[in-house]
């Protein structure tokens, strides 16, 4: 316990660093944009020059860079993001609106791309050079090679539009006054197509890994000494081959996670979802950069949760590893 | 020639290689085939494929002919792929070697800057990048090596770090040669092999982030872009689900060609790192 604690309180002083620098990178890009949030205001308002004089000032956007840079962080410090011209809300309260749709679908397209790519790694590992061996690493080749926004597109086609089984997009049934287990339902019923396109993608990364793990370690003694001691094959590969495979794939998962999170992008684009995605690109469209730089600290503070989260899963499952060499 | 006939007998590779011969062929012959502006209008709008022989793929919403724009767009495609990945390596190769070879604080702080950039969603660094500059081909091809110089860098720091220790090394120092000089001339390029590895992967990658990017609207809006393309179709997809889906199987293709050629590769040269 006292290992675990150690590792988290570590890795947490280290991302302290690392999101000041994303607070001061973000900032400095996103002050080179041209024009403010006054002149996207004055833009969909209409105004004169005294009144976006007087914003500028009521809205600090006079001072020097390096006033505001300080006075965001400052800010920061509060968990005050600042507030949203698109909104007229803080934008801390946005953001929170948002996240849990896209955290259910992260989670969702991980569980499915976790899940089924390692079951279908082990299925192909399990008789490495087999037919279904070769088969499933095309397979998943090929699938690795599908733009997940494309792969939403074709499903909306099939599913939604000639089938229709599923709806076509967003996150459940406007005005139906769904409650409890019949709102879960209807919102499970419209994750279903966001979620495949989005975790199909990853099922092929995981699924690689798992054979490439397994056909390593094939190669070691222990597999050598359980056959030695007359173990079943499933055994041998369930509980020795598999097992040992399964360890990067943990690692994997929280570096994925940054990369999940920017496809859900787009994939909440395509299908319409409310998701913190969405909102990155309604602040893009808008031209709100406050809100954009809140979504992309938002994501950066996100990954690195993960990532710790994943660390101490990590310490859990692989009892060789020590605190002292957790951090690197 | 050893490597070339072992390459030639790995029929993945070999399906790779044809297919990115047969892109390389449609970029390049794109402005030959079909001169003058891919984006004008050709004939009526949402010709169905296989209708009129002079438009083999039909037209698209506003009559544009669509094999002329797949032509156009496998430019588009192939030109920021490479180029994306070309500066992501360059730049990693550069930002590995110099944390590796100086270490202490240039590698703290260095390899610090690393995990701010792996921390970020690349996708949404890219996003606000573009969106900060304005969409044209260099700022793309800018904003996806923006997010994904880290791996190599990474790979290029660990590479290094066994490096710096050899004996030629030491007698570079000892000779007197300068460190820099030492660090890209002498440890960068024996570096190189495992970061090469990487590119297809990169360069598969940044073809789909571009795609991506075009398919939000943010790709350079004079060129014909298969991420545009199928963003234009989706307007149509109920009534002309061929738009968005053509475009879509060229992306695949691509990707697929870059990632088996790569592999194959990879795999003659014996340099076994990459996408596991």
């Amino acid at each position: 316990m006292t290992r675990t604690l150690t590792l988290v309180r570590r890795r947490l002083v280290g991302s302290i660093f690392v999101l000041l620098i994303v607070v001061i990178g973000a900032f400095l890009l996103l002050e080179a944009a041209p024009g403010d949030a006054v002149d996207a205001y004055i833009v969909s308002t209409g105004g004169d020059a005294g009144m976006i004089e007087l914003l500028r000032h009521r809205w600090g956007l006079d001072q020097s860079e390096l006033t505001r840079l300080a006075n965001y962080l400052w800010a920061l410090l509060h968990l005050d993001l600042g507030r949203s011209v698109t909104f007229s809300r803080p934008i801390r309260d946005v953001i929170l609106e948002r996240l849990p749709t896209t955290l259910i679908l992260m989670v969702s397209a991980t569980a499915l791309s976790f899940g089924l790519g390692s079951a279908l790694g082990i299925y192909a590992g399990a008789r490495p050079g087999s037919l279904r061996d070769r088969f499933l690493s095309v397979a998943s080749l090929a699938l690795y090679a599908v733009p997940g926004f494309w792969l939403g597109l074709v499903l909306i086609v099939i599913f939604a539009v000639d089938l229709r089984w599923l709806p076509i997009g967003g996150i459940e049934t406007l005005a139906s006054n769904k409650t409890g287990l019949d709102r879960a339902a209807d919102i499970a019923v419209h994750l279903v197509l966001p979620v495949s396109a989005l975790g199909f993608i990853y099922l092929a990364l995981y699924l690689r890994m798992m054979r490439a793990g397994m056909a390593e370690a094939w190669r070691q003694d222990f597999v050598l000494a359980a056959r030695a001691r007359g173990l079943s094959r499933r055994r041998i590969v369930l509980a020795h081959v598999a097992r040992n495979a399964l360890l990067p794939l943990v690692t994997m998962l929280g570096l994925q996670s940054a990369q999940m999170l920017g496809g859900s992008v787009v994939i909440e684009s395509v299908f319409a979802v409310p998701g913190l995605g969405r909102l990155a690109q309604e602040a893009v469209a808008a031209r709100d950069t406050p809100l954009l730089l809140g979504i992309i600290l938002t994501s950066a503070v996100l990954v690195i949760l993960i990532n710790l989260l994943v660390d101490i899963a990590y310490a859990f499952l692989d009892p060789r590893v020590g605190a002292s060499e957790a951090g690197t | 020639m050893s490597r070339l006939r072992r390459f030639l007998h790995t029929p993945e590779a070999v399906a790779g290689a044809i297919l990115l011969a047969v892109l390389f062929a449609m970029a390049l012959s794109a402005s030959l085939l079909f001169p003058g502006d891919p984006q004008a209008i050709a004939g009526p709008a949402l010709l169905p494929p296989f209708q009129d022989w002079s438009l083999p793929l039909g037209t698209d919403r506003l009559g544009r002919d669509v094999l002329a724009e797949l032509f156009h767009g496998a430019r588009t495609s192939l030109a920021v792929g490479l180029a994306a990945a070309a500066a992501a390596l360059v730049i990693g190769a550069v930002v590995g070697t110099l944390a590796g070879f100086a270490g202490g604080l240039v590698d703290e702080v260095l390899m610090r800057i690393a995990d701010a950039f792996q921390t970020v969603p690349g996708f949404l660094l890219a996003l606000a990048f573009v969106s900060v500059v304005g969409p044209s081909l260099g700022v793309v091809v800018a904003a996806i090596a923006l997010g994904t110089w880290t791996g190599p860098a990474r790979i290029a720091r660990a590479e290094v770090l066994s490096i710096r220790e050899r004996d030629y090394v030491a007698g570079a120092r000892v000779i007197g040669m300068h460190p820099l000089e030492i660090a890209f001339r002498e440890v960068l390029p024996n570096a190189l092999p495992p970061v090469l590895a990487m590119s297809s992967v990169i360069v598969a990658a940044a073809i789909l982030t571009e795609a991506a990017l075009s398919f939000l609207g943010l790709g350079d809006p004079n060129r014909v872009t298969w991420g545009g393309m199928i963003a234009e179709g989706r307007t149509v997809l109920r009534t002309a689900p061929f738009l968005s889906i053509v475009p879509g199987i060229a992306l695949v293709l691509t990707v697929l060609g870059v990632y088996l050629a790569g592999e194959g590769i990879v795999e003659t040269t014996a340099v076994r790192r990459g996408l596991s």
